[in-house]
């Protein structure tokens, strides 16, 4: 029983050294293009959810390659797939295409395909 | 690691320490801590090497505590800095030491924004003469006490009756090295070495005799953090902090940690039993914890103090496994004993870290 | 009679000058102080964007600049002012009078140790952009081991845009060749992951921008957003590098087998001991004061003497080429009109 009334606090730190990149190299062979994000957050500054829950496709590609899969996966969840990221991406990303291989492969579901 | 390197960034910080005459302050806690170490610095200095090293019941703390958890204004620890100095300067003195690493800090400071600012000097003394009817020089050198015994580490050697070394193997102590955030941090060419490389520790580990080790979270605070400690809802960032170095030098099996601030050792210290506590986890060999150690103790202990006479029996740590290393003899019935050999009473044993 | 033209640095600005004042039929001279011509470049593997032998450039400047006078081992000792020419005294005791000098001393690499928390010359895993170009020249160097590559750093702005460095300035070519060093760290280490920390990615030349998708697509190069503020060695000798990724708000760390630090340009020394012996103003940035940074880059304040290349900032191996070539047509420009 811890009597001292407060815990060694968890660390936020990115550790790169221990995130797996199994899951993200089968993004990127289907989605070549996830790669390329040069962060300049168009996508997210037009992104309909993005102001009411968060939602950002820059974060999301982020958080993927840093090891946050639980938490890229969940904030995913707000996207409506209305398309408008895609055409506002300077680099051509098809961010639409991108949303729903990452549902496909980031998916822990019972079930899924 | 490539030492000669080091050696080069070493020589590029040698601050000028004065070889006596020295003005000495006291730390706030480090007697309620470290019962000995300000005494056995001043027996060093005075009874060992024969230095002139003056202090007086008469100065106070210098406010850094409260200045750096928010409760005074820079202006009020300037202020009682200011007495502080009036005093150095009744008593005839110009070099000035400072037993603690926020005090050196907090004066470093101070000196340096008056330097910036000289009306906020000016502003200082008016103060200082309306509150106590003081007027003071500043000091023509700071240092802090470890400066004065990293100076005399050669002179401590030549007189030493033990080393940092393993007895039965004949090799070097393995070293943890802690320096006080405070010492260069802030300004790294008022530190000997540095503040990337401090020099400051490591020069007295190597002239007695043992291996310094740097591990990767070797320029980490030590978790004490004032607010971080002293708020308790933000405690776990304390010992978090703490928890990292111990993980960072875990690989390195040290046998010791030598520091020269106030709060470093004791939370050193005393975060190894809360984390062996909480997780069950400790450091040094056969369920002991690494033993903490403040630089004069280290002192005492190579010139052949009595552990118990340096107050190590104050330790949460017990050091006894480090003493037998380097062969220190110790009479484990008098550990508990006080001066004129009065009981202190045996403090309770914890679970998990094994301390005797 | 041939005007002579005293060039002062046989690095890439001074020998295309040299060529060509010699196809305009002057008598260029070039004073070198090392023994040997070429400067940065001579130690270069490959240049950027068509990853172009440095070999190649530099033989086909010294072919075409054999037939200038040039001393090797040799230093400016002084400089004087004639009445409407210079008195220049070589270290090797010649003497030189010459109504036209074109300073072409380049710039100086960053001295990375002084960065103290990168543990440059500290931790052996911890080399510079030009040591990593020498071992690609040379393949010797005692800090890389070939067997052991899973993870390399790339650290930018290092002395670059750092005010406590003295040097506000951009080095303008270390983002191109970060990118560019760590493809070819890639290609030699294909399973190696490598990590660039950049503030900012400025890729503004020709073919850049294109270098940098590549870097992302082909070669899965990892762009981390943020300043490294320390290294530290582990156990195994490992180097383990601290920064943020401020593009997620959160600390990041990595262990790594080697961290090449990206070095900036700073002004020569060598540059501003030649400005000083002529009064020659000396720029905010440390580097040499031209005329106007617009019009005029290749002139000094003081009739004859004329710049070219990193001498006035840092540059590009192309644009050091056309300074030279600009700066010889002022020249020349000015000899026509006074005959």
């Amino acid at each position: 029983m811890n009597v001292f009334g407060f815990k060694i606090s968890p660390s936020s730190a990115i550790d790169m050294d221990k995130v797996d990149r199994a899951r993200f190299e089968e993004l990127c062979r289907v989605e070549p293009d996830a790669v390329r994000c040069m962060a300049c957050g168009s996508c997210s500054a037009t992104c309909p959810a993005s102001a009411f829950s968060g939602m950002s496709i820059r974060k999301v590609l982020l958080m993927l390659q840093r090891g946050k899969e639980k938490d890229a996966f969940r904030m995913m969840r707000n996207c409506m797939l209305c398309g408008k990221c895609t055409m506002v991406c300077p680099r051509g990303i098809n961010t639409r295409h991108l949303i729903l291989s990452i549902c496909r492969i980031y998916d822990d579901k019972e079930g899924k395909q | 690691m490539i030492y000669q390197g080091k050696k080069k960034i070493w020589s590029d910080y040698q601050k000028e320490i004065p070889d006596d005459h020295w003005y000495y302050v006291r730390s706030c806690i480090r007697q309620n801590f470290f019962p000995a170490s300000e005494k056995m610095f001043l027996e060093i200095c005075r009874d060992v090497l024969g230095k002139d090293i003056y202090e007086n019941e008469h100065h106070t703390t210098c406010g850094g505590i409260a200045y750096h958890c928010d409760t005074i204004p820079q202006e009020t620890a300037m202020t009682i800095v200011a007495r502080q100095f009036a005093l150095m300067t009744e008593a005839g003195y110009k070099n000035y030491v400072a037993s603690c690493i926020t005090s050196f800090g907090n004066y470093s400071e101070i000196l340096e924004t008056w330097r910036e600012f000289p009306e906020l000097e000016t502003k200082i003394r008016e103060m200082l003469w309306k509150a106590c009817r003081k007027e003071f020089n500043k000091p023509e050198y700071l240092a802090h006490s470890s400066d004065l015994i990293y100076k005399f580490r050669n002179e401590i050697a030549e007189k030493a009756r033990f080393h940092l070394i393993n007895k039965d193997t004949g090799e070097p102590l393995r070293v943890v090295e802690h320096i006080g955030c405070h010492y260069s941090k802030m300004f790294p060419s008022k530190g000997v070495g540095g503040a990337e490389y401090p020099y400051v520790l490591t020069g007295m580990v190597e002239s007695w005799g043992g291996n310094v080790i740097d591990y990767p979270e070797r320029r980490h605070c030590c978790g004490y953090g004032f607010r971080q400690y002293h708020v308790k809802a933000n405690r776990g960032y304390s010992i978090a902090n703490t928890h990292k170095k111990f993980e960072s030098m875990e690989p390195y099996k040290p046998d010791m940690i030598i520091t020269n601030c106030p709060g470093c050792p004791y939370f050193l210290d005393r975060w190894q039993y809360v984390i062996a506590e909480m997780e069950g986890k400790t450091y040094g060999q056969n369920g002991y914890g690494i033993p903490v150690f403040t630089y004069e103790e280290v002192a005492g202990l190579v010139l052949g103090y009595d552990p118990w006479d340096l107050g190590l029996q104050l330790h949460q740590v017990a050091v006894e496994p480090l003493l037998d290393k380097i062969g220190i003899e110790y009479d484990p019935a008098s550990k508990y004993l006080g001066t004129n050999r009065k009981d202190i009473m045996r403090p309770e044993l914890p679970a998990n870290l094994k301390c005797h | 009679m041939k005007e002579i033209i005293v060039i002062i640095g046989g690095g890439i600005a001074g020998l295309e000058a040299a060529s060509q004042l010699l196809k305009l039929g002057y008598s260029p001279i070039i004073v070198e102080k090392s023994d040997h011509l070429g400067g940065h470049v001579s130690r270069w593997n490959k240049l950027f964007p068509d990853m172009t032998p440095a070999q190649d450039l530099l033989s086909e400047l010294i072919m075409s600049s054999k037939d200038a006078n040039i001393f090797l081992n040799t230093a400016i000792s002084s400089m004087n002012r004639l009445k409407d020419s210079y008195n220049i005294m070589l270290s090797n005791g010649i003497s030189i009078i010459t109504k036209y000098i074109l300073i072409t001393t380049g710039f100086r690499l960053f001295d990375a140790s002084k960065k103290e928390e990168y543990g440059y010359g500290v931790y052996d895993q911890v080399i510079t952009n030009a040591d990593l170009e020498h071992w690609f020249n040379n393949g010797n160097d005692g800090r890389i081991d070939n067997s052991q590559m899973n993870a390399i750093g790339f650290v930018h702005c290092v002395g670059s845009r750092d005010e406590k460095a003295r040097n506000t300035q951009c080095s303008k070519v270390c983002c191109i060749t970060a990118i560019k060093q760590a493809i070819e760290l890639k290609e030699r280490f294909p399973d190696a992951q490598i990590y660039c920390f950049y503030m900012d990615l400025r890729l503004f030349g020709k073919k850049f921008e294109d270098f940098y998708i590549k870097a992302q697509k082909d070669f899965g190069i990892h762009f981390i957003r943020g300043r490294v503020s320390e290294v530290s060695e582990n156990i195994e000798g490992k180097v383990i590098v601290k920064a943020e990724d401020t593009l997620a708000g959160k600390p990041i760390k990595v262990t790594l087998d080697l961290l090449v630090l990206m070095s900036g340009m700073v002004c020569n020394p060598d540059s501003t001991r030649t400005a000083g012996m002529m009064a020659l103003p000396i720029d905010s940035d440390g580097f040499l004061k031209s005329s106007d940074n617009v019009f005029h880059i290749t002139s000094s304040p003081k009739q004859g003497i004329y710049y070219a290349g990193a001498c006035t900032g840092p540059k590009t191996v192309p644009e050091t080429l056309a300074e030279a070539r600009s700066a010889v047509l002022e020249i020349h420009s000015h000899i026509i009109g006074k005959e």
